[in-house]
């Protein structure tokens, strides 16, 4: 029986083909169903009003009408929005970059007095979800004058625990030895920080870079509580629910706007995908 | 003689320096934390005992533990927690699990895995807004898709009282399968290559390898899965604002927890109650957090 080893081995290739093809087909049906939806989306983007509602439903479009994108962007205010969305992400990100490094840096090369209960603080944040606070916040933001304003969209993110968390990891790589010739050469902590351990850290601060970009980008809660009428500072996820509230008629409209603003993500994901899942999978999965 | 006090001095001097330089470095993220993590954080138990006047411009009464109690032994409430416990049964298990199959299923050096993978990461930048806008169309009683597959229940899926919660489930894990697939890929590359071939070799079926030793050694991801996604299940908000809405037949079955304290803010303008709301949040999801810590304790040592 096992004097011919042809047959047999013939017969684990086989095994081993078929169960290629087998994982070729679970992880085709498995981007079907992930990339299935955002497909739909796109064609009946295209479509006129008309050929939505026919069935069966068109899988592509034959004639593609551009102009829903045009009244999304004019009428459905989506440029203004994309526009006030980047300014209310770039405070974010600046501002939790520039909070994280310094208190990561404190928290990695600096000694003082309460230093780890104070680290533990920071990261008590962690443990109080942003819903849990928006009763006071949003009191706190009308009692400011803040309310419809970039100030009260940005003011409450402009720290992180995480970030903090995840930079004082990255500073803790750095040898201690650099330090001390850093210091032998006279530079101080703050000139040190930022000629030697921000640049070492880059892949960290990417990573935090790219994780606060598509938080604040994404957040819906907060916009929706303290912004209101007027188009000054909407953010274009809330454009997106009045996009689809107030043109109920015009479904193909909605999702042109749709399109419009998960693109920029989905360039996002494929540009920076290293950085995104360092930075969503970071300090919990080494 | 007189060197060493000196020295002593300047020591100290600089000791004081860098002590004031650490606390200046901290002050900005203390301070956004003092005022938009902590303060609020503690207001809850303060405003949950008071009760607000029934006439704007009346100052609130304080009414100690009454409030709280009334709130959490109402009809709404328990139907509130009932449709966001059922909710996270429905989304945590099936997210982790498609998320954990993929994962699996693109583990392997062939050819079209990048693609793949950036597929299966894709739905992690998709918005609540733009799931919510998505879905809603394909949910859609005219033009959407699932009726043209004859699942048309009436009153249409979203108006549904038996439908809502699931449709909403599914457009969720939907949305949570990125971030599934990218926390569960991070863990298996963790998981040395050299035993799963161990056990290929032993004759064991894809299944079985499955089974016993990519599930045992992935325990710490999936853990860390379950607390992930059951947090972010409970803080679920947008799709039910988006697609169902006050107003909704199908309203008091899908008002989950977020969707309630959001509308005792703005809608019955009660915070004292919206306070204890948001502390019943917190504990739900420090419970959680606090169960992951035990069960890693306890299950996780042997990775060493």
């Amino acid at each position: 029986m096992a004097a011919d080893p042809g047959p047999e081995r013939r017969r684990a290739r086989r095994r081993r083909a078929w169960r290629t093809g087998a994982r070729y087909a679970l992880l085709t049906l498995g981007a079907v169903v992930v990339l299935g939806p955002l497909y739909l989306t796109v064609v009946n983007s295209l479509l006129l009003p008309s050929a939505l509602a026919q069935r069966p439903p068109p899988l592509v479009a034959l004639h593609p009408q551009w102009h829903d994108y045009a009244t999304a962007w004019t009428q459905g205010h989506l440029g203004i929005y994309l526009r006030n969305s980047a300014v209310q992400t770039g405070i974010i990100v600046a501002g939790q970059l520039v909070t994280s490094v310094l208190a990561a840096y404190a928290f990695a090369f600096l000694r003082f007095p309460l230093r780890r209960s104070l680290f533990v603080v920071f990261l008590a944040t962690l443990m109080i979800p942003f819903e849990v606070t928006i009763v006071t916040n949003t009191q706190t933001i009308s009692s400011l004058g803040w309310y419809n304003t970039f100030q009260g969209l940005t003011v409450p993110f402009l720290a992180t625990g995480f970030g903090t968390f995840l930079l004082r990891q990255a500073f803790l790589q750095i040898p201690r030895d650099l330090r001390e010739a850093a210091t032998l050469d006279g530079y101080g902590h703050l000139r040190f920080m930022l000629r030697v351990a921000v640049p070492l850290a880059r892949p960290a601060l990417a990573a935090l870079g790219v994780f606060s970009f598509l938080a604040a980008w994404n957040q819906y809660l907060w916009p929706l509580l303290v912004t209101g009428s007027g188009n000054n500072v909407r953010t274009v996820q809330i454009g997106l629910k009045l996009l689809q509230g107030t043109q109920v008629s015009h479904v193909d409209v909605a999702l042109a706007g749709t399109v419009i603003a998960v693109v920029p993500l989905l360039v996002l994901l494929v540009v920076f995908q290293k950085q995104l899942v360092r930075g969503l999978t970071g300090g919990a999965v080494k | 003689m007189s060197a060493g006090p000196v020295r002593h001095r300047t020591r100290r001097v600089r000791a004081a320096r860098e002590a004031a330089l650490g606390y200046a470095l901290i002050l900005p993220a203390l301070c956004v934390f003092g005022a938009f993590v902590f303060y609020p954080f503690i207001e809850n138990f303060r405003l949950a005992l008071y009760r607000t006047a029934p006439y704007p411009g009346l100052p609130s009464h304080y009414v100690g533990l009454q409030q709280a109690a009334q709130v959490l032994s109402s009809q709404g409430f328990l139907q509130s927690l009932v449709s966001t416990v059922l909710f996270v049964v429905m989304v945590v298990p099936a997210g982790l699990v498609i998320g954990l199959v993929l994962a699996v299923a693109a583990h392997r050096a062939l050819r079209g895995m990048a693609i793949y993978r950036t597929i299966f990461s894709s739905t992690v930048v998709t918005s609540v807004a733009v799931s919510a806008l998505v879905f809603g169309t394909l949910m859609d009683p005219v033009v959407g898709f699932l009726p043209w597959l004859g699942l048309n229940p009436s009153p249409p899926i979203l108006q549904n009282t038996t439908w809502a919660l699931p449709a909403i489930a599914v457009m969720t894990i939907w949305q949570f399968l990125g971030l599934s697939f990218i926390v569960m890929s991070a863990g298996l590359s963790a998981v040395p290559e050299d035993v799963l071939e161990a056990a290929r070799v032993d004759g064991a079926s894809e299944v079985t390898v499955f089974w016993r030793v990519t599930v045992p050694l992935l325990s710490p991801t999936i853990f860390f899965g379950v607390v992930v996604a059951t947090i972010y299940a409970f803080q679920t908000f947008g799709q039910v604002d988006i697609l169902i809405g006050y107003g909704n037949a199908a309203f008091e079955h899908v008002n989950l927890l977020v969707y309630d304290i959001l509308n005792t803010i703005e809608i019955a303008k009660t915070p004292g109650q919206a306070a204890v709301l948001s502390i019943v949040l917190f504990l739900l999801t420090l419970g959680v957090t606090l169960v992951q810590l035990r069960l890693v304790e306890r299950r996780v040592h042997y990775g060493g």
